[in-house]
């Protein structure tokens, strides 16, 4: 048997092709017009990460301000107005613009239609308008906040969205917008899925990658046009008075919840699929083992993804829905912890008796495995109804979430692109700096957000400018974990970009991964693949004679 | 093990805290084994099984018992939870017939409350201990809620409906609740003491209308004066809704410029406005009718504290 090296070319690697999907065709009007998947791919992957970064100068801003109760950011005095501003555009930013397109239209976009032995997507051109929607959203929200400023939480609750100044109409239509970006990106995958597999690849011969996303997709179309319809009634009833959502006018501020939440609970699954979907092919690969429950995971995504649209009310427990709506939204959100639970004690035991390497993707879905399962055991917490009167609104529930969102699906979105990258770019980043990294981002999330934790429980309302003197050492260790944080991101910034200015380096498999997209050179030819590939093997067969050449 | 229970939650001020700390906690623990039923597999197996070269991996593709056991496992530990959970939730959702009810109206960014005598008190609330208090809640503009960090309570306050909340306050001392639904600017600075007072303490509280207009009497603050308690009180008890105070006429006589002045009244007679004329209008209106008005001005009596009118003397006074 060869043995899989982590790095450096394979005995069998074909010679690199001259022409690959970067370098065919020049200039920025290629790239502008381009329908491959690959271009837009990195198109998205540029485009998430620059909203990422403006998010996460905001979220670094929310945190110097709250590192005293004096709230002196490098000597000038932020007022409560700035910061409410601060906190919105980090949470907006981050849901509308970089969490929910990033691992769908980057990732997903590039290595989806590889995965499947496909050319391109079912709707190339879809695609590309899906990403020109993206741009037009995304100079919406910008432009709302350059020229006016937007103070209501990226939640949008109204009658205060309604009644308050500011260009909140501009950042809802941006966020409309948005949406229909999101469905488009959506019915490419599943149309995708449905049509465009290799000749011999069923639909339990799929990467589980392909599985999350398919999931993810389901979501996108059926719940975003939910969104666009809500974002629209508070349009016009900020624009015209209609009276839907303001008690004065005749309407009910609990009915704006209700259809709030009836999108954005999903969309907490539109954000958390994909990084399963991501660890489902981590973690296989480097313990160099097959996926243990092939099934029962891909059964707990789409599980998850219909759960995800019964389970509305748990955002409401104390908002004023009907207590019997209550008691049952709580009892169905507890279900959600079984396919979570099954997800995570199958990759554990595809771990047992693997043959595990710790390169930088790894690391990052080991992390994930602790940070996701901290995020999940809290939300027992917030499930559980008589707890839930306490800890909602507070903290708890920041912490809460930033464990899912951020230490799950971001964490499982940079092991991804550390995984992925050989194949977009052709050149391995550092492997040293990678871990470092990891280790840093690591540490710098929990300290971040395991103090926000406590704070929640001491009851510390969310969405606060001022505090009192007794939470101050714990908001002042949190704000310390944010540059942590922030020294890790930059890092891997710096890494990852130095590792485009030298030569093409990467094989064509680095990793030893068994799944299609490794069967095509890195980078790829335009079409994808020299010849259609057909399916020999499961994915993730680890067995000798797939790993022998 | 109280210390770390102590550090983690606020002081318990009700029977319910206890409760829900004990749920609490409970879950923590149960938290910390489930972590570590996940984190040390996540550390050993990449230690224990790290990578060799040859090492054949075996190819196990599931086992339906295993998935059967770790579905099932969870499931009837999440259904417990749940129960133990709603079980809580039955108590706060219903107030005991017995509970006194204080009325909360919301606005930005502070906190009104109105007593069972229609006493009312800005963001300071005193209730009697090991009495139930229920709270019957409302907003003027958008949404709020109504938080008790001690008690473990809180709900949304909505415009335009009224929600509710209540608990029995156990502890003695003062408590402080806030605004948990954000409210716009000084959401964080809508916030207020709760003081849970013995019976005794209370019911003299109760006599007085509430603490807040000492401040008022007690000369400290020359922004205080018991003419700023009669503007204030003006305004609560709703003296504005018939009377103005910049001589336009209303419903009823402006109060600006009226007092010691002779006022005509509608059996051709004349009365000096001084202080007896202008307590005899709150308590007894109907004894003397301005000329040119109806005689619509409820009694006042029972409903006003003396400093309420004393305070509202002051501020005609003030009137010139």
């Amino acid at each position: 048997m060869e043995p899989v090296l982590t790095s450096g070319a394979r005995i069998g690697d074909r010679p690199r092709p001259r022409k690959n999907y970067l370098n065919e065709t020049k200039g920025i009007w290629s790239w502008m017009t381009t329908v491959d998947h690959k271009r837009i791919g990195i198109m998205y992957l540029v485009a998430t990460l620059t909203a990422f970064l403006l998010g996460g100068i905001f979220a670094l801003l929310v945190r110097l301000t709250l590192l005293t109760p004096q709230h002196k950011l490098f000597g000038l005095q932020v007022t409560a107005e700035t910061y409410n501003r601060f906190f919105t555009l980090h949470g907006a930013i981050m849901v509308f613009l970089f969490i929910i397109p990033s691992i769908p239209g980057s990732l997903t976009n590039f290595v989806l239609p590889l995965m499947l032995g496909a050319k391109d997507v079912a709707f190339p051109r879809l695609n590309l308008a899906s990403f020109y929607l993206w741009i037009v959203g995304a100079v919406m929200a910008v432009a709302s906040m350059i020229i006016g400023a937007v103070d209501t939480g990226w939640t949008f609750y109204t009658p205060y969205s309604t009644t308050t100044s500011g260009t909140v109409t501009l950042m809802t239509a941006a966020v409309f917008v948005l949406g229909f970006s999101s469905i488009f990106t959506g019915l490419n995958f599943i149309a995708t899925v449905h049509k465009l597999r290799a000749p011999g690849m069923g639909w339990f011969d799929m990467p589980l990658f392909v599985w999350g996303m398919y999931s993810t997709a389901v979501i996108q179309v059926l719940a975003t046009p939910v969104l666009g319809i809500t974002l629209v009634l508070l349009m016009l009833e900020r624009v015209f008075q209609i009276g839907i959502f303001d008690s004065r006018i005749g309407g009910d501020p609990v009915l704006f919840q209700h259809f709030f939440w009836f999108y954005s609970h999903p969309a907490v699954y539109i954000m958390i699929l994909p990084g399963m979907a991501i660890i489902s092919e981590l973690i296989p690969t480097f313990s160099r083992k097959t996926i243990f429950g092939y099934r029962a995971i891909a059964y707990s995504s789409v599980s998850l993804a219909l759960l995800s649209f019964i389970v509305w009310g748990h955002h409401m427990f104390v908002a004023g829905q009907s207590q019997l709506a209550t008691v049952v939204f709580s009892a169905l959100t507890f279900l959600v912890a079984i396919p979570s639970g099954v997800k995570v004690f199958n990759w554990l035991t595809t771990m047992y008796k693997g043959n595990i390497s710790l390169e930088t993707p790894m690391l990052y879905a080991i992390s994930f495995l602790m940070l996701f399962a901290i995020g999940g055991l809290t939300g027992i917490f917030l499930g559980t109804l008589s707890t839930d009167i306490h800890l909602t609104d507070t903290y708890f529930v920041v912490a809460h979430f930033h464990y899912v969102m951020m230490g799950s699906t971001v964490t499982a979105f940079i092991g991804g692109l550390h995984y992925w990258w050989p194949k977009m770019t052709g050149r391995m980043p550092s492997e040293k700096w990678g871990r470092v990294a990891a280790v840093l981002w690591f540490i710098g999330f929990n300290a971040t957000f395991l103090p926000q934790f406590i704070l929640g429980s001491r009851g510390m309302p969310r969405r606060y400018y001022n505090y009192l003197d007794q939470f101050q050492p714990l908001h002042a260790f949190s704000t310390v974990g944010s540059w942590i944080i922030g020294l890790s991101l930059f890092t891997t910034a710096a890494y990852l970009l130095a590792s485009l200015r030298k030569p093409a380096d990467a094989p064509d498999n680095p990793w030893g991964g068994t799944t299609m997209e490794w069967q095509t050179s890195s980078p790829p030819i335009t079409h994808n693949f020299e010849d259609t590939p057909v399916l020999e093997h499961e994915p993730y067969d680890y067995r000798p004679r797939t790993v022998a050449h | 093990m109280d210390w770390l229970r102590a550090w983690m939650m606020p002081p318990q001020g009700s029977a319910f805290a206890k409760e829900i700390d004990f749920v609490y906690m409970s879950l923590f623990w149960l938290s910390v084994v489930l972590f570590l039923m996940i984190a040390i597999p996540s550390v050993y197996f990449p230690w224990r099984y790290r990578y060799k070269l040859g090492r054949v991996t075996p190819h196990q593709t599931h086992n339906t018992t295993l998935e059967v056991l770790w579905s099932v496992g969870p499931l009837i530990l999440c259904i417990g939870i749940f129960f133990w959970g709603l079980n809580g939730w039955m108590k706060y959702a219903v107030a005991p017939g017995e509970a006194m009810e204080i009325s909360v109206t919301a606005k930005q960014w502070l906190w009104q409350f109105e007593y069972p005598d229609q006493s009312r008190t800005i963001n300071d609330i005193h209730v009697p201990v090991n009495k139930p208090v229920k709270f019957t809640m409302t907003s003027e503009d958008v949404l709020h809620d109504f938080y008790v960090p001690d008690m473990r309570v809180k709900h949304d306050i909505i415009p335009g409906r009224y929600t509710q909340i209540w608990f029995t306050p156990t502890v003695l001392g003062e408590h402080s609740f806030t605004c948990a639904e954000y409210c716009g600017k000084d959401h964080s600075g809508m916030k207020g003491k709760l003081t849970v007072d013995t019976d005794a303490d209370f019911a003299k509280w109760m006599e007085t209308g509430g603490t807040e207009w000492e401040d008022y009497f007690n000369g400290k603050d020359p922004k205080k004066t018991p003419a700023d308690w009669g503007k204030i009180t003006y305004e609560r008890v709703g003296c504005n809704s018939c009377h103005t105070v910049d001589g336009t006429k209303s419903k009823g006589p402006s109060w600006k410029g009226v007092y010691g002045s002779m006022v005509p009244l509608n059996n051709g007679t004349s009365v000096l406005a001084d202080e007896n004329y202008i307590r005899e209008s709150m308590m007894n209106p109907q004894a003397k009718i301005v000329q040119g008005y109806d005689p619509i001005m409820p009694t006042f009596q029972g409903l006003l504290k003396p400093n309420q009118v004393n305070g509202l003397v002051a501020y005609i006074e003030s009137l010139k």
